[in-house]
């Protein structure tokens, strides 16, 4: 504790909130196992403040060591966390009490697990007013009612009567929200606010995040792994690699002058507009997060690092150093390093020819009861293409999925694999060629090996099942070469599922589907559950085993960064329906469809050189046992005509080859609209030309 | 609501009718009717029966009347409320019914006031603080409790509290009248097995509440501990003990044979077992509706609080 702070006290305001030296360590049977060193974080009042990290790397623990709620085997080991010049820390239980929820308030990833099944809303909210400000109940939920408003819910009355799971995601969140607000307080701690929800769901909730600290005057430390969230939220950042900080500053000057290899990883790692497959792939990290109990000497990022130099990077612990004023790096070669390289281990690729169609849908549709998860489908897939299929959750693209799999039925229309109409056979029914022509990964990789079987023995059994005559040598020396396609060591076909972490067991999920050698690969969410250093190896990957194999890949998605990255062609859905296809720089580019205008104004970019056209829609999508007679997206849509888009359904407008577009708006609108994202075209030429 | 408990009833009465005919069907062998026979007249008694006078007494009984027929005939008593004699005590089920069932109730009533609080505050108690000190006391003596037969504690009881200490005596036959200290006994020796149980469950839903993140959201808005259990967790907590205690009632109806029978307390559960190993059949059958009706009517009871005390379900039902 009596460890002094590291910067000396700024002049001009104090900070509301300040870190010094925080160590947290958990208690596990291996002993204590440290999960944030030394971290220091400078809160000034009204500031937003990004910590950005990977998945363990301590970036939620900080913000539950601020509240000191830990768990039970949760240890604060050193430093200070000061709130308005008092340490946290030395606090009473009853003097804690009054600085949760009224002058420190959190806001959750998962709202609908944050609020309580069994209470009313209204009540929920209520309390915070009635604990912290003594109101009696009636008050309290006046100011509740009134908070809802500026959350922007409407209808108070109805949802203060409402339980959560009443309330749709979206409007879960915002409760949430008003909760941490209802108190007025100073610091707001947000962890992952908007992960577990939709892409336009998720862009309404940013932007009234983005409001709140503007009217509210609140400081925000907002922990998130999506670095475009951070950049259009926060003015400064913190990065955070193996429970330590690695590089802090403005965000703008992080995005532009990346000082710490680890950052500039992570920036060559996501898919942002400027990355193309063919010309600018993705560079991924090499190596893992070394475990909590085992990190390296000196730095942690060390033995990952391209610029690692043994005896200097690996004799004792880095300390940050000042890049400029504001700006600081935990790197002892941040002067030697020339960062405006691009980044090494960067391979380009030939354009693929696409070949001839594998895979034509025909007027496919899908009726559970009154519900239309599919209605209408039709587009075709071809040889060695890429078509990714997007939309947001409930838009019929896994029951797309599922039947194409033959898991389930199509209610009418066609699906023809290289002429086999498989719309309404299901998987008992197929043969073994067909069977083995199509194959999936799936999007939870934990969930999908059996726990109990080597990785080795799961492959072979694959291989076996597909009938082709091999031998038990043939079979072996065949997972080896599944095992060499993936880039995992062989000597993993003796380990077990549990032995491998998230990156290695989708790897093993892509050996599995590409065993038998065939013809269409669907991957639903491939990456969605990885982390995005980790999901940019796994995208290169099944990119590069799809290439050099000709696979037709239908790549089921609802992140259009990634699909911009890695597909030829695009099906947008919503509710059901398509409503938009075309070659994927035909999508991103206008004419749009009103919904994917939307969509991609909706998706953050983590590059400052990129202003995005603002697009506002307004609700959240309709149930689809319930959708409007016409034009599904028509309750949302800032286009919408009345008496004709919700009674009608659009035709498909055709622009260019195969560029289809379901809407009612003249053609001369659609060609009239601006484009969505706008580079910078000085700073963009100058970064595509070092590559 | 109501379509659920016009479902359950139906089911009830379909189970009542399944179980009573298969119960008819297995007691309308030669065997058994001999069976009954030896037990009315003696063994020597029937072996100087000839065919004939024996037919003659199955005919006097009713006994040799078509199945379906006796079936039917049955159903129509039941109906009217008329549940046949007992052959072995001579006297009307449901009279004989009524005053077991009876006694019954008070052992039950007393178990359920005693067992409810006592295993949902110890249960609470012990997940509030998974892993605490408590928590490890109560989940050790709970699982060593149910971790033993009831006829060993019935047998460990009455040699330390009766024949030991003497504080209760050692056998509830109630020759002399209605009296508590009989019923000590057989009361702690079906609450010590059950409340172990009650209280492992009741501390693993706690348990798992306690680690849900809308408590984590209640500490975090600054409320107090006190405030966070009686407020928020305990609802949800006790919606799946809440639950089981009302199939308690049907686990008891089975265990009160063995603790009824050891302490010769005169309740349904003796009954039972007297009525079975004589093979009387009208006793047994009127058992069995009676137990049909426990069951089916506990687990209506057990959904019904599942719908009050879940909003979640109430909705969509």
């Amino acid at each position: 504790m009596d460890t002094h702070p590291p910067q000396a006290a700024t002049a001009g305001p104090s900070p509301i909130l300040e870190c010094r030296n925080l160590s947290v360590s958990y208690e596990t049977r291996a002993g204590l196992v440290p999960a944030v060193v030394d971290f220091n974080l400078t809160l000034m009042p009204g500031e937003a403040h990004g910590l950005v990290g990977e998945s363990g790397c301590g970036k939620s623990t900080i913000a539950l060591a601020i509240m000191r709620y830990l768990g039970r085997n949760g240890r604060i080991t050193g430093g200070q966390v000061l709130f308005d010049g008092r340490d946290l820390l030395t606090l009473s239980p009853a003097e804690l009490r009054r600085v949760r929820g009224a002058d420190i308030a959190m806001i959750y990833q998962e709202p609908m697990a944050s609020l309580n099944p069994t209470m009313r809303i209204g009540r929920q909210l209520a309390e915070v007013l009635t604990v912290h400000q003594g109101l009696d109940r009636a008050s309290a939920l006046d100011r509740a009612a009134a908070m809802l408003e500026r959350v922007r819910l409407a209808d108070a009355g109805r949802i203060l009567a409402a339980y959560p799971h009443q309330l749709s995601g979206g409007q879960q969140q915002r409760i949430v929200i008003a909760m941490a607000l209802l108190a007025n307080p100073k610091v707001l701690l947000l962890d992952e606010p908007t992960t577990a929800l939709d892409v336009t769901v998720e862009a309404g909730i940013v932007d009234l995040i983005r409001d709140i600290s503007a009217e509210f005057g609140t400081a925000m430390l907002y922990v998130s792994h999506n670095l475009g969230l951070i950049l259009e939220t926060c003015q400064r950042l913190t990065v955070m690699y193996s429970g330590e900080a690695v590089e802090t500053g403005p965000v703008d000057e992080v995005f532009r002058q990346v000082r710490h290899p680890y950052t500039r990883g992570l920036f060559a790692s996501i898919p942002v507009p400027s990355a193309d497959k063919a010309s600018r792939p993705l560079v991924t990290i090499p190596g893992q997060l070394p475990s909590p109990t085992n990190r390296p000497r000196g730095c942690y990022f060390g033995p990952r690092c391209t610029f690692f130099e043994p005896g200097r990077c690996d004799d004792a612990a880095v300390p940050m150093a000042q890049v400029s004023r504001t700006h600081a790096s935990r790197c002892r070669r941040i002067a030697e390093i020339d960062w405006d390289a691009p980044p090494a281990g960067a391979v380009t690729r030939e354009e693929t020819t696409i070949g001839r169609t594998v895979l034509q849908v025909e007027g496919l549709s899908k009726r559970y009861h009154t519900v239309r998860a599919n209605e209408d489908l039709t587009f075709e897939a071809r040889e060695a293409e890429t078509l990714a299929i997007v939309g947001e959750s409930g838009c019929g693209k896994s029951t797309f999925a599922r039947i194409l799999m033959g898991l389930d039925q199509a209610t009418s229309g066609s699906i023809s694999l290289m002429g086999e109409e498989l719309a309404r056979l299901p998987v008992t029914k197929r043969d073994r060629v067909t069977i083995r022509s199509l194959q999936m990964v799936f999007q939870n990789p934990f969930d999908t090996l059996n726990p109990s079987q080597t990785v080795g023995f799961q492959i072979a059994r694959v291989l076996r099942r597909f009938g082709a005559r091999m031998s038990e040598t043939q079979i072996r020396e065949r997972v080896l070469e599944l095992l060499d396609m993936v880039k995992l060591p062989r000597d993993f076909a003796g380990r077990r599922p549990r032995q491998l972490s998230g990156g290695q067991k989708q790897r093993i999920g892509i050996a599995r589907a590409f065993a038998g050698d065939p013809a269409v690969v669907v991957a639903d969410e491939p990456v969605s559950a990885l982390d995005v250093s980790v999901q940019a190896a796994v995208t290169e990957l099944l990119m590069d085993i799809q290439r050099r194999n000709g696979t037709t890949l239908l790549f089921i998605s609802h992140d259009l960064s990634v699909v911009r990255y890695l597909s030829d062609r695009v099906v947008v859905m919503y509710l059901g329906r398509i409503m938009e296809q075309g070659r994927t720089g035909d999508i991103f580019a206008p004419p749009y469809h009103p919904y994917t205008e939307a969509l991609l104004a909706a998706v953050p970019i983590a590059d400052p050189t990129i202003t995005k056209r603002k697009v506002v829609i307004s609700g959240e999508m309709p149930s689809p046992s319930n959708p409007p007679a016409g034009c599904p997206f028509s309750t949302r849509c800032p286009y919408a005509i009345e008496d004709l888009c919700e009674r009608t359904v659009p035709p498909a407008q055709i622009f260019g080859e195969g560029h289809a577009i379901a809407c009612h708006l003249p053609r001369e609108t659609l060609l009239a609209m601006e484009p969505i994202i706008i580079a910078a075209d000085s700073l963009n030429e100058a970064h595509t030309h070092h590559a | 609501m109501a379509r659920l408990i016009a479902k359950r009833l139906g089911q009830m009465l379909l189970i009542m009718g399944v179980t009573s005919l298969l119960l008819f069907a297995i007691f309308d062998t030669d065997q058994f009717r001999r069976q009954i026979a030896v037990s009315e007249l003696g063994g020597f008694g029937v072996a100087t029966l000839n065919a004939a006078d024996y037919e003659g007494w199955l005919e006097k009984k009713g006994l040799n009347e078509p199945f379906l027929s006796r079936y039917v005939t049955w159903v129509g008593d039941v109906m009217q409320g008329d549940l046949g004699r007992s052959i072995e005590k001579n006297m009307a089920v449901s009279t004989l019914l009524a005053d077991r069932l009876q006694r019954t109730a008070i052992l039950a009533s007393c178990f359920f006031v005693l067992m409810v609080p006592i295993s949902l505050t110890l249960g609470v108690l012990a997940g509030m603080r998974e892993g605490g000190r408590l928590d490890r006391v109560i989940s050790i003596v709970a699982v060593v409790t149910t971790s033993i037969p009831q006829i060993a504690t019935a047998v460990l009881l009455t040699v330390f509290l009766s024949l030991g200490l003497g504080w209760v005596p050692a056998k509830s036959a109630m020759v002399g009248g209605f009296s508590f200290r009989e019923l000590v006994l057989p009361l702690l020796t079906l609450l010590i097995y059950d409340i172990g149980y009650v209280v492992r469950m009741t501390r693993a839903s706690m348990a798992e509440v306690m680690s849900a993140n809308y408590i984590r959201t209640a500490v975090l808005k600054g409320l107090a501990g006190s405030h966070v259990i009686m407020g928020h967790a305990l609802r949800n907590a006790l919606i799946v003990p809440f639950t089981l205690i009302f199939l308690q009632l049907n686990w008891l109806l089975s265990h009160v044979v063995v603790v009824e029978v050891f302490f010769q307390y005169s309740g349904f559960g003796r009954m039972l077992y007297e009525a079975a190993m004589f093979g009387d059949i009208a006793v047994l059958q009127a058992a069995t509706l009676v137990a049909v009706a426990v069951a089916v009517i506990s687990q209506l009871l057990s959904d019904i609080t599942y719908i009050l005390l879940n909003p979640r379900v109430g909705a969509a039902g």
